[in-house]
């Protein structure tokens, strides 16, 4: 029988999920768990593996039974992942040798800012295309290796294997091929960007034994085939979360891009087989790679906290009952009544690059309701986008024509009216708004010769929604002077009050 | 026969005081108006806030009976929170049925548009969230009305606008028509609004079996039905899809999406 779906396996930071597509790349099925979220100390985030792996063959089962499908009905499995979070495990047992340490943790900082005198720190960038940061996976390794007794040793003599959490996934799907896939790779600070291999001046200047380090693959191929509940099936694609949106919005020439707003959201920009060096506090990243063909580079732009604040203000103030709530709230005031949230939780990430910031809520006064505050909450989104795409636009001569977005926060009209408003370009929302999941889905679909290229899957975005910008320009330019104000409010807190 | 439930009892003659006050009431005075001790009382009342049967003033603290709650249409979903978990199966019925596709909630006799997905032709189109469609001239607004019968009791025939020859204007017409989208569970709306158009809608069914919404899509007549004025079988076998899809999404914990 002709297998009738692919399956899409997006491991995120607050869920797993699995989605069945069919050919037209439409979202046919869906299940979701949710994991739990570890916060040992002030500034650490942490994930249990083991749970995470468990939910992903559970959210598998029950999408498939949604639809009455079995494991000979799936093409393939294409896994989109958080990214730079980082999982190691025996090798002998397959048990974690502790929690996963999540890219939003920041126990790494001290550490970090150690590293930057060390020599070679000032190659970093150069090599990898990233900043020296806590934000990526070598750090994070580094302190589970140093700070887990014994492990180190362990490690060197070949008992322990890392890997991101496609990596972990990979591993337990196929019964332990051990494998990274370029993307996600170009996030840990160990692989030369232009190469595409672990780098030993890297893997030295970190400390990292080359025995724990997965092999780095392309994006689109057949790693192995899946056991269990996926039993035969080809896992035949992996692509960091954000590299999946790119994907799955068929971004793939130079000068297209899109932004995915979720927890954090993020701003892509293809630049071709080229990669372009940021001088505005930009990533470059890898953007995908067929097997046996060169890569393509991105632009990236990254900001942590957006739809964690709506989460926030419903979970730490408890003033919605749910996200989509905000928008409700929001539209009981004209608008933010002079009032800005700046939510550098974790310190503030692209352009700024400032992880000793604190966020800030400035411009109270008694006035100020909690619908002023839900609008100054979806305000933090559109401003923190500009800034990324200003940047952006400094370093290439690529100008986006309109903005590409998905994610769950693209259902908030008000929101994305806001970002047209903002950055003065038309917001289009591709009619599956899931594109994370659809980009592993299309890789996978690739991979294994279910959809035939790359144009075949461009006639299948189509335009669900338009926003166009209607903010008078004096009025946007006032607004963006009194958030970048609030924004340096917020710098150095932490390094002036010693608060962590 | 099985003891009466006392918090019931309760809540229920607290809410007839309620609704029978002139003004707003303390807690001390509703206490002791059902002799209950204060603390009882306020207990009771936290969770009459909380399921919206009744309100706190702000500045006093007093109580007074929730606004809308028992008003024609009952208690309504967040229409926000409905695009939201709608805008996954909504896409996909516009990709498939390759039309145009709103959700709407009841606002009176009417129909609210709160999501719009275009048609997947590569077109210019406008979407008209935040319209306000005819309960008896559209498909979406028949759903919602022939599902909340209290929505449209308030509807005589004067209030049944004529926009073509085709518009039910009558309320007896009205009547026999929203019986039989009760029976069949679906609306059809055949230039009724506006001649060259035409429409097909579902409910959608939240916790407790209440309709809180309605799923539809829209285009050209001969697009959407058949010559013979029927319409197509794939397309409202597609919106009846999307509407089951959607109210499963309803019925799963919020706290969850």
């Amino acid at each position: 029988m002709k297998p009738r779906f692919v399956m899409a396996i997006d491991q995120g930071t607050t869920s797993t999920r699995a989605i069945l597509f069919d050919h037209g790349g439409q979202l046919v099925a869906v299940s979701q768990l949710e994991h739990h979220q570890y916060f040992p100390k002030p500034g650490w985030l942490e994930h249990d593996p083991a749970e995470i792996w468990r939910n992903v063959e559970k959210v598998a089962r029950r999408v498939l039974a949604d639809v009455g499908a079995r494991a000979e009905d799936i093409a393939a499995v294409g896994i989109a992942n958080q990214r730079e979070t980082i999982v190691l495990w025996d090798r002998r047992t397959g048990k974690p040798v502790r929690r996963a340490i999540v890219w939003q943790d920041t126990r790494t900082d001290a550490l970090v800012d150690e590293l930057q005198h060390a020599p070679g720190a000032g190659q970093i960038t150069e090599l990898t295309g990233l900043p020296l940061s806590s934000y990526f996976s070598a750090p994070k390794v580094r302190w589970m290796l140093e700070e887990t007794p014994g492990l180190r040793e362990r490690a060197e003599r070949g008992e322990v294997l890392f890997g991101t959490m496609e990596s972990w996934l990979i591993w337990n799907l196929t019964g332990g091929v051990h494998v990274t896939d370029v993307t996600n790779a170009s996030r840990t600070l160990l692989m030369n960007i232009r190469s595409l291999k672990w780098d030993p001046q890297l893997l030295e200047f970190f400390g990292i034994p080359e025995a724990i380090l997965p092999q780095i693959r392309s994006s689109l191929e057949t790693y192995g085939t899946g056991r269990g509940v996926l039993e035969g099936v080809p896992i035949a694609a992996a692509l960091g979360d954000q590299q999946a949106a790119l994907f799955g919005q068929t971004c793939f020439a130079a000068g297209e891009g899109k932004c995915t707003y979720g927890t954090g959201s993020f701003l892509l920009l293809n630049t071709g087989t080229e990669l372009v060096a940021s001088t505005h506090g930009l990533l470059t990243t890898v953007a995908y790679q067929v097997a046996g063909q060169p890569a393509h580079y991105a632009l990236e732009g990254s900001i942590a906290i957006t739809g964690s604040l709506v989460q926030w203000f419903r979970d730490g103030l408890g003033l919605i009952g749910s996200a989509a709530e905000i928008e409700t709230l929001a539209r009981t005031v004209e608008d933010n009544g002079g009032c800005y949230i700046v939510p550098a939780f974790y310190g503030l990430f692209a352009p700024h690059w400032r992880p000793e910031a604190r966020g800030i809520i400035a411009g109270l006064t008694s006035y100020i309701t909690k619908g002023h505050l839900a609008r100054a909450v979806l305000e933090s989104t559109g401003w923190q986008t500009r800034e990324v795409l200003d940047a952006m636009n400094a370093d290439s001569s690529l100008r986006l024509r309109a903005l590409k977005v998905d994610g769950g926060m693209t259902s908030d009209n008000l929101l994305m009216q806001f970002v047209a408003d903002v950055l003065d370009v038309p917001v289009v929302r591709p009619m599956v708004a899931e594109t994370v999941s659809l980009g592993a889905g299309y890789a996978a679909g690739l991979a294994v010769g279910y959809w035939s290229d790359l144009e075949g899957l461009r006639r299948n975005w189509h335009l669900a929604a338009q926003w166009q910008p209607a903010m008078d320009p004096a009025r946007r330019e006032a607004e963006y002077r009194n958030w970048t104000y609030a924004v340096e409010l917020t710098l150095d807190w932490t390094s002036k009050t010693g608060a962590q | 026969m099985p003891g009466s439930i006392q918090s019931i009892e309760r809540a229920a003659a607290i809410l007839e005081l309620l609704a029978a006050a002139p003004v707003p009431l303390r807690v001390s005075e509703i206490g002791s108006a059902v002799q209950l001790p204060r603390a009882t009382a306020h207990g009771i009342l936290r969770t009459m806030l909380d399921v919206g049967w009744i309100e706190q003033d702000r500045v006093s603290g007093k109580y007074l009976i929730g606004e809308g709650r028992f008003a024609p249409g009952g208690r309504q979903v967040d229409p926000n929170e409905l695009r939201a978990r709608s805008m996954n199966w909504a896409d996909p019925l516009a990709a498939r049925s390759g039309e145009a596709v709103r959700v709407a909630v009841p606002e009176g006799p009417a129909a609210r548009v709160i999501h719009y997905v275009f048609r997947p032709d590569h077109s210019t189109q406008k979407a008209d969230v935040g319209a306000l469609l005819p309960g008896h001239a559209s498909a979406l607004g028949k759903v919602l009305l022939a599902f909340r019968p209290s929505a449209g009791q308030a509807l005589t025939d004067q209030a049944l606008t004529p926009y073509t020859s085709r518009t039910l204007t009558t309320r007896s017409r009205l009547t026999s028509e929203l019986a039989q989208v009760r029976r069949q569970g679906w609306a059809v709306e055949q230039g009724e609004r506006q001649m060259d158009l035409a429409a097909l809608a579902a409910p959608l069914t939240g916790l407790g079996g209440l309709v809180v919404g309605a799923v539809g899509i829209h285009g050209a007549v001969d697009r959407i039905c058949d010559p013979n004025g029927v319409p197509r079988p794939r397309l409202l076998a597609l919106v009846q899809e999307c509407s089951r899809a959607i109210g499963r999404e309803l019925h799963t914990p919020r706290t969850q999406a």
